[in-house]
């Protein structure tokens, strides 16, 4: 069988090559950051260095680190290397106490966006022939403008359905006869139950394929969304701060992720020592973009857990791999495809003054959707005598975190001292789901 | 005549309840009235224990969360139409009534009442000689 590859020059290309490629556009990289962006100037002086030290990939592990925190640090623009006049886009993900992280592209940014889309769709067979139905949100979230630019180089008739409104995505998976679906894992289960309820037969849609992302999701997820959709299922990965979806995907053989390396360089990092870890050890992944020109990043520290490996697939791509994802070195939890650190919740709940931090989450997956419920301690200092006082303090809490962090939450008010604490300090998090 | 009543947060849970009065009962608190509000997520305990004092502290060091609020209570004739003729006092003196709980055991009926303004509630139904219990009336039953 032909196995397509979109780009076969980088994709297949022989790992010596592509280390010079990467050391060539890194030197570059480098070079703007240094002489554009003065937060990476100050950091890279700090450590002594200049872009003259900076030869090869070998050199990278010389460079400091990037953080979500160094993000917020330089709100919203600081970490651009090129004037606004020559940002052409805007994306925002939510953030703690109200500073979301920002992310600029140019024009050849989004080129690249579209690139590297175009190479994980026809990896998954996806081609002109296909009619993508994007389930993704779009808006201020990268994934689906991501997927949009993707479908549109490789030719697919895209369908812009962002996410949400599940009869019209039946309506039109039906209609338009769409053969690709675009989502979240856990969406694709649920719309594979509401055509299981509704009049549609299976048998008269021509769905084929789904590239699912954007959560964690596990093999046996992805076997059983494959059953019920009667489906490949694909798996892709990417975070905004690189470039949105586009940094690895998944091949026919689904054996790893692969990483779309010529842009973005891939390290594994122990996440203490901060030394890079050999092959095949698990660790942080790290990465360093080398052709994004809007806000270039190096050594940005995902804090998603995997492993990398280096020899060439069956598929023919040398490109590395990496693992799914096992869990990150941070609180972070993915909640229906949004990020949420424990911290957003009681900066919520801080910002209240009249409510305790002492709260636990409980995330569960319920028909196939993340539920998050929120336990609140009702403190001595709040607590009222009146019921109706009681439910509006509960309603207070939930549309506080429904705005600012864009969760749909169950406030459940406990008793104080309920929540188990362990030395002193109490669990934040209960995950019921069984994802890893 | 304002009575201070303790309300107390429990949580849907089954055998909380007991644990309250149980632990009432240990430091030989009496309980003279009280009610139950229950909601789908939580309850609220009401009761007039005959020292709210120590009865708040013995509470909150067992780690609930207690509230003291204000309340009247009264007696009225326990017949048809004496109930409505008290709360026009109120409702004619512009006066809310938040809850009220209460039992008819034979002549009377008495009755507990949280008005919005405790103080002003008294000084209507005094106005209208109504029969004001106290504290200490309560304690006696």
């Amino acid at each position: 069988m032909e196995i397509s590859i979109w780009n076969r020059h980088f994709e297949t290309m022989p790992r010596e090559q592509m280390k010079n490629v990467q050391s060539e556009r890194l030197r570059e990289a480098i070079e703007r950051v240094y002489y554009n962006v003065p937060y990476y100037r100050a950091k890279m002086q700090e450590k002594g260095l200049g872009p003259e030290h900076i030869k090869s990939v070998d050199d990278l592990n010389k460079l400091p680190f990037t953080t979500k925190q160094d993000l917020r640090d330089n709100y919203p623009f600081g970490l651009f290397a090129l004037p606004m006049s020559e940002i052409i886009r805007l994306h925002a993900s939510s953030g703690t106490t109200g500073r979301p992280t920002v992310v600029g592209y140019s024009r050849r940014d989004i080129a690249v966006w579209s690139e590297v889309m175009a190479r994980t769709l026809t990896s998954a067979g996806v081609s002109k022939n296909d009619f993508i139905q994007i389930a993704y949100g779009y808006g201020l979230f990268t994934g689906g403008l991501g997927l949009h630019y993707g479908g549109e180089k490789v030719g697919a008739s895209v369908i812009p359905i962002s996410g949400g409104n599940t009869r019209k995505q039946l309506q039109l998976m039906n209609d338009f006869g769409s053969t690709v679906l675009a989502c979240t894992p856990s969406y694709a289960s649920y719309l594979a139950e509401a055509i299981d309820e509704s009049d549609i037969r299976r048998e008269d849609l021509k769905l084929r394929v789904g590239i699912f992302g954007a959560e964690p999701w596990t093999d046996n997820m992805r076997k059983e969304i494959e059953k019920k959709l009667k489906i490949k299922a694909f798996d892709i990965y990417g975070l905004s701060e690189i470039i949105g979806p586009g940094v690895s995907f998944d091949c026919e053989y689904q054996n790893g992720l692969h990483i779309n390396e010529d842009h973005f360089i891939p390290e594994i990092i122990d996440p203490d020592t901060l030394e890079v870890l050999p092959e095949g050890e698990l660790g942080e992944l790290v990465f360093t973009t080398v052709t994004k020109e809007g806000l270039p990043i190096i050594r940005y520290r995902t804090r998603d857990l995997t492993r990398l490996h280096f020899e060439t697939c069956r598929c023919g791509r040398t490109l590395v791999r990496m693992e799914k994802c096992t869990g990150r070195s941070d609180d972070m939890l993915i909640i229906r495809g949004v990020n949420l650190f424990p911290s957003q919740i009681e900066s919520v709940l801080l910002e209240m003054d009249e409510t305790t931090p002492h709260y636990l989450l409980v995330v569960d997956r319920i028909n196939n959707l993340d539920t998050l419920e929120l336990h609140v301690e009702v403190e001595d200092r709040f607590y009222q005598d009146k019921i109706s006082e009681l439910q509006n303090l509960g309603k207070k809490i939930k549309n506080q975190i429904e705005s600012t962090i864009g969760l749909t939450v169950n406030v459940k008010l406990v008793e104080p001292k309920t929540i188990e604490r362990s030395e002193g300090k109490a669990r934040r998090v209960i995950d019921k789901r069984k994802i890893r | 005549m304002i009575i201070e009543q303790l309300s107390v947060f429990l949580e849907n849970r089954s055998g909380r309840l007991h644990e309250v009065f149980e632990i009432l009962g240990k430091n030989n608190i009496n309980v003279s009235a009280c009610s139950l509000a229950d909601t789908s997520e939580f309850g609220i305990l009401r009761l007039i224990p005959s020292d709210p004092i120590q009865a708040r502290e013995i509470l909150k060091k067992n780690l609930f969360s207690v509230n003291v609020s204000e309340v009247i209570s009264f007696a009225a004739p326990n017949s048809p139409g004496a109930l409505s003729r008290t709360l026009k006092i109120l409702a004619d003196a512009g006066i809310g009534v938040d809850y009220l709980y209460g039992f008819s055991p034979g002549e009377k009926s008495f009755i507990v009442l949280r008005p919005d303004d405790a103080a002003k509630a008294v000084a209507e139904f005094q106005k209208h000689e109504m029969e004001l219990l106290s504290a200490s009336d309560l304690y006696k039953f």
